[in-house]
């Protein structure tokens, strides 16, 4: 484990057995030293440089670096003036609950992190688009931004630094699809939530055309660590490649499962049989998505794998979200993956053929395949999707996101797929 | 475009606590259409749930093409166009909980409520809907009844809910049910 | 230019445009679904995949949506790759999941974009087992089928509908495989250009509705190339004839004006070709039908006796030619009324003024500051709406180019420009169907509307700085304020636009053209290049009539002279004259006068007073041209022979030349002025092919020896057509690529309308070999300048007496124009004649919606709409097309009226309702109305 295992700059404040810190207590902890480091002189470009610097990554699941995308806003007199923070709190992949944890936990760091990215770009104005089932989260992030508001940290002149800035605080109608990013924003218009094409890329012509940054509560929670500690102790958290502290989860059949601050480059085994407590008594591990439903399934094989996006990368699988979900002995893969289809399917936006029509299909198939309906044929056609939804072949990442659990799941079951096509399912 | 046939008859008129968030929405976006979503959700959030008659009402109100409107309504899971029950049941049935076995939540549901998917128990008080993760994984399987989350919910805690105080149609106790 | 290598060729293609609409004009075939020339780009349907390559060393090369991306220089590119072709056909094998089995019986089959796609990807055999997606279709009125279960939700028709036509009433609804396109809620499709929607889906989900109740596949259509009838912009189209009826129209492609698409008036107007309402037989003055010969010869002796002649704007070049031959043109008249003549004649003096000109529809769409001026476009030239709306996205197109996103990148543009629109100001007396992309509205009286535009004038001319005192302080619609910031930002708009276009016409009234005119002058002296400024006549045939006719030989001074005695017979040619004068000035005339003899193809009042009435051919039964807005004559094909017993008018005429329609128009082109370059508008007969004739028959057309066998058992002769380059028969020159008599597009592998790109230079632009018609006038004049006379407000602040109200007449799309009025379809779009009243007004009366009021001292009686932007001294009248098919006379009623509740509220028996009424603003329905 690393030296800095103790570090946790994204959950120092989170204790489940009380509510969140108040403004108070939070500033009381160190909170708004970014901002205040913000009023002291520090100007936009070099918050940027600083964010550049630090290697920060998305962590939304593209793992994106966040200096490098602000720093397509296009900036100075002649840009739009006009620009737009937002916050992807949409939480929608199956497996995946990090987010709710910040924001339940510590809202203020939130808002902190918002400031300064909103500073960074000169971004007056920024929602939340917070997945409307997460009502806790809500009402703590209300009553966070209204505390920040009262105090002048939000407003016309935040931190008196002359810099103008709000929050409104959207909650989603659900639908996963809004997770993506320009989905997104059309859900935030009021549109339909279909994705947009890129280019042209949000960060020049996003919410209502203007120039819009959209970043993952993690991601934003992030910042004001950096802001405080600087570049270097950013940069000795981690390991790998990657920098900082991430959150990771198992959930599954293991003993104590849960959602985790660690550095990157803590290995697999180590969460999962460390921090998870191993599996419960009576199962073992068959395999795992590494970082939510969209990622390919790993297996037993990998658990000493360091967790940064590069290693899980090599692997054939993605590190995304970090949260892992477990499948034990005793669960049925096809049945697992079948559960994901059918999500994928739903959750369609239904914009472009092969996704919208595509996943239907893959979902009925296993259906059949559950029922003993289903034929080899099934199984190849199955195949034929695993290319035929991939990456660049659809309008935005859902389905290659579909294809991930069902590409590797075909392989890494094959066996049990046939044994389904030729009986149906032997797990119940 | 639009020929505005101002009438009374297919549209409500919208209460004052409603129009009042509306036009607080107002503030916060720069377009109307934004606040048609807002607006959807706040009419849902006083009436259970978005009738045709507040379709025409928002529709009208925020002067948006009410086929668009409708449009928006139906792409979300969570505006509901049909009534719902007085509680809402968010059953999550996405990889983790069903890994964690919630099926068996399910089958006792349908088995003490008499509902499956989309349908409302014959009191009027549940309403069984299936949601994508709800991002609880970790105390899986969950599910939402009304503002409340349940957790690690096995069939025993799906009797205590049915059972529980306010409910009319399953206590046998008719007593003490809320209003 | 830039070049691109597609498999292995290297072509040159326009940079500015993407990879699918390059390959596409460069001949080559690749599947598409959700991109459209007029709609661009999207990206839903990923039927348009390719590779493309880095550079010669990338063997992998990357999948790409052609239409996504752009066709830039040195771009190597594969359509045949063998990755790209397996995703081509994967995306039509998702397509086809849900699709059902009913080609045979799906109106679409035959000219259907999936079926081409489908076999061009090579998609022959169903996987699929699983259950499909069906949906409930709604009822979408009279003009279009709904079978929602054929969708491939490819998003055309929304971004038709909604994002290009302005429509609001259709929308994507649900999500994934479950959306649908449709309504709230049963009912009709509000949008005057919904039928398009029948060309514009790739399948069998919107069609057309009256086409399906008498259906005919399109190989079995006999057609010809057509122009519409249905108002002054000549707009082309395909009309398609089976067993002696006409079955439908469909677009056809022009660039210059209607490119891909018609207005409903146009596509399902002609209808009324059908109806028993045609006159089908020569009849005496009791009635009495007449056979072909015995009509000859009382026609002959009218003749012989002398006889005056009364053209129509609905009647063609030919017909109206052929009567001044015959009458002589001292003794031809014009069958227009007194203000459409006036104003005929200005807008003939503009269309010859080099301080002009005249824009095509696509130039309209490309204006970047529009100011209409009185014309209520949406009800009288629709397809000119429809281009006003789009030249309004010239700003979208003009930011996207600043932020370097390419003009076909739909969503894009349209999310970068958001509400950012190039201006559009309408002055007009009510609400029109365009005010909600409008940047300046300006409602109120007639009078003050003029000084408003006069004002525009004086100020864009740097004139009198108190051209102010010339609005009136006092007007019934806007304020004096308003109208001054109006006038402020039509000016300014004008002033900084590279293509400003002034809009005017006809029903606007000749004083308000004038101004139009000059604001055009103004505007042309400042920009030292001439001004776009159309100027739109009523009809079909306007100009061309108005071209023949003396300007001094009124249909007043006419029905004087018969009515005087000073003529005893008329020949009146298509037309209904009272819908062109007061009826007592009509009834006067054609009871004094002893012989009247009315040739037509409809019934109408003034068929009924004559005394020899004969039946001529509609617009597809014989070959003639019309002059359209911008004084060009184009050339319409007969699609079916003669009915039985009628023939074209000339004929019955019988003029020297009349039966060959190529000498006719030599003869007109000769003895006419202004018509000189008229005969340009016939296809070269001698460049066809070993002089093969055009078919109007395709190769497909089945059962020709099979088709009488209810009447013979033998195969009758095929009928000959000496007159024309086409022939009634499937034998012929193919007209491959050859666009110069085009009426349905088909090639090889594109049996849809799509084929289209295969006879265009390039897509969306030019035809090949394109006939255009002519544009018979050449501007070489100055026109009298009218000085706006800057101190004198007409009208406007008259004194009414209490109660009273002027009167300003209104159209409808769908009623206005008579010919339609009769089409089946569009008589269950009509409503009741109505009169619009402000609210104030209405409830002085006491009155609401759907009220009888009577115009005092009349029997008049006109159903109320209370239309919230209606000045309050005005009553905008409807008069409407009445279930009978007759209509109030206009020109009957007085300048100024008083109106009452009607005693008895009862409506008529023959009441079609406000239903259907489609207006532009609020309108108070009868509760609402009655709260207030
Ligand atoms: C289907 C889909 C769903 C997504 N859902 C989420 C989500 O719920 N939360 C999130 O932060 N990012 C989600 N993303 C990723 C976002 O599009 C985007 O990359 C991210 O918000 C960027 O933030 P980051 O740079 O801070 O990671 C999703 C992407 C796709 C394609
Ligand atoms: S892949 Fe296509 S249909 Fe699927 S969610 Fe993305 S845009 Fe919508
Ligand atoms: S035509 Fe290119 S994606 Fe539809």
């Amino acid at each position: 484990m690393s030296a800095h295992a103790e570090q946790r700059p994204l959950t120092k404040n989170i204790d489940l057995k009380r509510g969140p810190l108040a403004l108070k207590e939070y500033e009381a902890a160190g909170g708004y030293a970014g901002p205040r480091a913000i009023a002291a002189g520090l100007q936009p470009n070099e918050v940027l440089e600083r964010i550049k610097e630090s290697g920060l990554k998305g962590r939304g699941g593209a793992g994106f670096p966040t200096g490098l995308k602000w720093s397509f806003v296009p900036q100075g007199p002649d840009s739009e003036q006009q620009k737009y923070l937002v916050v992807n709190a949409d939480e929608m992949e199956p497996g995946t609950f990090k987010d709710r944890l910040l924001m339940e936990g510590d809202p203020h760091l939130l808002i902190e992190g918002m400031i300064i990215a909103a500073y960074t770009i000169q971004a007056s104005r920024a929602f939340i688009f917070l997945r409307g089932e997460y009502l806790l989260a809500e009402k703590r992030l209300a009553q966070a931004i209204a505390e920040a508001r009262a105090a002048g940290h939000l407003g016309e002149n935040v931190f008196g630094t002359g810099f103008a800035f709000d929050i409104v605080l959207h909650t989603s109608a659900g639908r996963y699809i809004c997770g993506e990013e320009t989905a997104l924003l059309n859900a935030l218009e009021g549109k339909r939530a279909n994705p947009r094409a890129k280019p042209p890329f949000p960060q020049v012509s996003g919410l209502w055309g203007k120039p819009t940054i959209v970043n993952n509560v993690e991601t934003l929670c992030n910042l004001p660590g950096i802001i405080a500690n600087g570049v270097e102790w950013y940069q000795s958290l981690g390991s790998g490649g990657d920098f900082g502290t991430k959150l990771f989860g198992v959930s599954g059949r293991v003993k104590t499962p849960g959602c985790w601050e660690l550095p990157f480059g803590v290995s697999i085994r180590e969460v999962i049989e460390g921090y998870g407590g191993g599996m419960q008594e009576g199962y073992r591990l068959k395999a795992f998505l590494p970082g939510g439903g969209s990622t390919d399934f790993l297996t037993p094989d990998h658990l000493d794998t360091p967790l940064t996006y590069g290693a899980i990368g090599e692997l054939g699988s993605r590190l995304a979200t970090g949260t892992m979900i477990l499948l034990d002995d005793q669960t049925c893969p096809v049945g697992m993956i079948g559960n994901l289809m059918k999500f994928f399917a739903h959750e369609s936006c239904g914009f472009c053929t092969p996704c919208r029509d595509g996943l239907p299909w893959v979902d009925a198939i296993f259906r059949d395949l559950e029922e003993g309906k289903g034929a080899h044929k099934d199984i190849a056609i199955l195949q034929d999707h695993v290319g035929y939804l991939g990456p660049g072949k659809t309008f935005c990442a859902l389905a290659p996101g579909a294809t991930a659990p069902l590409g590797s799941g075909l392989k890494l079951f094959a066996d049990e797929f046939e044994t389904h096509a030729n009986s149906g399912c032997p797990y119940h | 475009m639009q020929h505005k046939l101002i009438s009374s008859s297919s549209s409500r008129v919208l209460s004052a606590a409603e129009l009042e968030e509306i036009d607080h929405e107002l503030t916060l976006y720069p377009t109307k259409q934004s606040v048609g979503l807002e607006a959807l959700k706040i009419v849902q959030r006083h009436q259970g749930w978005v009738s045709d008659e507040s379709m025409h009402a928002i529709a009208n109100y925020l002067e948006l093409p009410l086929a668009e409107l409708e449009g928006v309504a139906t792409f979300f899971n969570l505006i509901y166009r049909r009534p719902v029950g007085k509680r809402v049941i968010l059953f999550c049935d996405s990889v983790s909980c069903w890994i964690m076995g919630c099926e068996k939540n399910k089958a006792r549901l349908a088995e003490r409520l008499g509902i499956g998917y989309g349908e409302t128990s014959a009191d009027g008080e549940f309403t069984l809907i299936p949601v994508p993760c709800l991002g609880d994984c970790d105390k899986a399987p969950v599910m939402m009844v009304g503002d409340t989350m349940h957790r690690q919910v096995d069939p025993a805690s799906i009797d205590a809910l049915v059972e529980g105080p306010g409910n009319k149609a399953f206590t046998v106790d008719k007593v003490g049910g809320d209003e | 230019m830039a070049k691109i290598t597609v498999d292995g060729l290297s072509y040159e293609v326009n940079p500015d445009n993407n990879l699918l609409q390059e390959c596409l004009s460069q001949g080559l075939d690749l599947p598409y679904f959700c991109w459209h020339p007029c709609m661009g780009s999207v990206g839903a349907c990923r039927q348009c995949a390719v590779k493309t390559y880095r550079d010669a060393e990338d063997k992998n090369g990357t999948l790409v949506m052609a239409c996504m991306t752009p066709a830039s220089d040195g771009a190597i590119v594969s359509i045949e790759d063998e990755q790209a072709s397996a995703f081509r056909a994967g995306v039509i094998e998702s397509l086809m999941t849900s699709h059902p089995h009913d080609c045979p019986v799906c109106e679409e089959g035959g000219e259907c974009h999936l079926q081409d796609m489908t076999q061009m990807s090579g998609h022959n055999y169903r996987r699929y087992d699983k259950l499909k997606v069906t949906h409930r279709n709604q009822d979408l009125g009279p003009f279009l089928n709904h079978e929602m279960n054929r969708c491939i939700t490819c998003y055309r028709c929304v971004r038709f509908y909604d994002d290009y036509a302005g429509g609001t009433d259709l929308a994507a609804q649900a999500s994934h495989h479950h959306t649908y396109f449709g309504r709230f809620e049963d009912g009709t499709l509000e949008s005057e250009f919904s039928g398009n929607l029948a060309e514009v889906c790739p399948t069998g989900v919107f069609t057309d509705k009256p086409f399906s109740e008498h259906y005919t596949r399109k190989w079995d259509l006999q057609v010809a190339p057509s122009v519409c009838t249905g108002c002054a912009v000549g707009c082309n189209t395909t009309p398609g004839e089976r067993y002696g009826s006409l079955r439908r129209v469909v677009n056809r492609y022009n660039s210059e004006i209607n490119g891909y698409f018609l207005c409903d008036r146009g596509r399902f107007g002609a209808h009324y070709v059908n109806t028993d309402n045609r006159l089908r037989s020569a009849k005496d003055a009791a009635g009495m039908t007449l056979s072909t010969e015995e009509a000859e010869e009382k026609l002959a002796a009218v003749c012989a006796q002398g006889a005056i002649g009364i053209g129509s704007p609905r009647a063609s070049v030919e017909a109206n030619f052929a009567l001044r031959c015959l009458v002589g043109e001292d003794n031809y008249y014009s069958g227009e009324s007194a203000q459409n003549h006036e104003a005929l004649q200005w807008l003939l003096s503009c269309l010859e003024d080099e301080a002009f000109s005249c824009p095509t529809i696509k130039e309209m769409e490309g204006a970047d500051a529009v100011l209409v001026l009185g014309e209520d476009v949406t009800n009288t030239a629709p397809r000119v709406a429809l281009a006003l709306r789009q030249s309004v996205r010239s700003e979208a197109t003009r930011l996207a180019a600043k932020a370097r996103i390419p003009s076909w990148q739909d969503a894009a543009v349209r999310e970068l420009a958001q509400e950012a629109q190039s201006p559009l100001a309408l002055f007009s007396t009510g609400a029109t169907r365009l005010d909600d992309v409008a940047s300046t509205t300006l409602n109120a009286d007639p009078a003050s509307l003029l000084a408003a535009a006069k004002a525009v004038d004086v100020r864009l001319a740097g004139g009198s700085p108190d051209y102010d005192a010339l609005i009136p302080e006092a007007s019934s619609g806007a304020s004096k304020g308003e109208t001054m910031q109006a006038v402020e930002s039509v000016c300014a708009a004008l002033i900084a636009a590279q293509e400003p276009l002034i809009v005017c016409g006809s029903h606007a009234g000749v004083e308000l053209m004038r101004v139009a005119a000059s604001i055009a002058r103004t505007l042309s002296a400042l920009k030292s290049a001439p001004c776009a400024l159309a100027l739109l006549p009523a009809e079909d045939n306007s100009v061309g009539h108005a071209m023949l006719v003396r300007p001094q030989n009124t249909l007043a001074a006419a029905l004087t002279k018969l009515s005087d005695g000073a003529a005893s017979a008329v020949i009146i040619i298509e037309n209904d004259l009272t819908r062109r004068a007061p009826s007592a000035a009509v009834t006067a005339a054609l009871q004094a006068a002893e012989q009247v003899v009315v040739v037509d193809h409809l019934n109408t009042a003034t068929t009924r007073a004559a005394t020899l009435a004969l039946p001529s051919t509609s617009f597809n039964e014989y070959e003639s041209s019309r002059v359209n807005y911008e004084g060009r004559a184009q050339l319409s094909f007969q699609v079916s022979q003669y009915p039985s017993g009628t023939k074209p008018v000339e004929h019955w005429l019988g003029v020297d030349g009349a039966l060959h329609s190529a000498s006719l128009i030599a003869r007109c082109s000769a003895e006419a002025a202004g018509f000189a370059s008229l005969p340009k508008i016939l296809p070269d007969a001698l460049t066809r092919v070993a002089g093969l004739k055009v078919p109007r028959q395709s190769h497909r057309y089945s059962g020709r020896t099979a088709m009488n066998a209810n009447v013979a058992v033998n195969e009758g002769k095929q009928a000959v057509d000496e007159n024309s380059v086409m022939a009634f028969s499937m034998e012929g020159a193919l007209l491959q690529q050859d666009a110069s008599v085009l009426a349905s597009p088909w090639a090889p592998r594109w049996s849809s309308n799509q084929s289209i790109t295969k006879f265009q230079a390039e897509v969306g632009g030019e035809l090949k070999q394109e006939q255009k018609g002519v544009h018979l006038l050449t501007r070489s004049v100055q026109s009298a300048v009218v000085e706006p006379d800057s101190h004198v407000v007409s009208g406007a602040t008259d004194p009414a007496t209490k109660g009273e109200l002027g009167v300003h007449f209104v159209q409808q799309i769908f009623g206005s124009d008579e010919l339609s009025a009769h089409s089946p379809a569009i008589r269950e779009r009509l409503c009741d004649a109505y009169v619009a009243l402000s609210p104030p007004q209405a409830a002085s009366l006491g009155a609401t919606t759907g009220d009888r009021l009577v115009i005092s001292g009349t029997t008049t009686e006109l159903s109320l709409v209370v239309r919230t932007q209606t000045p309050d001294t005005v009553a905008m009248i409807y008069p409407g097309t009445s279930a009978a098919g007759e209509s109030i006379n206009a020109l009957d009623l007085p300048h100024r009226i008083t109106l009452t509740r009607a005693p008895d509220q009862e409506a008529g028996a023959a009441s079609l309702g406000l239903a259907a009424l489609i207006v532009g603003d609020a309108v108070f329905s009868h509760a609402r109305a009655a709260e207030e």
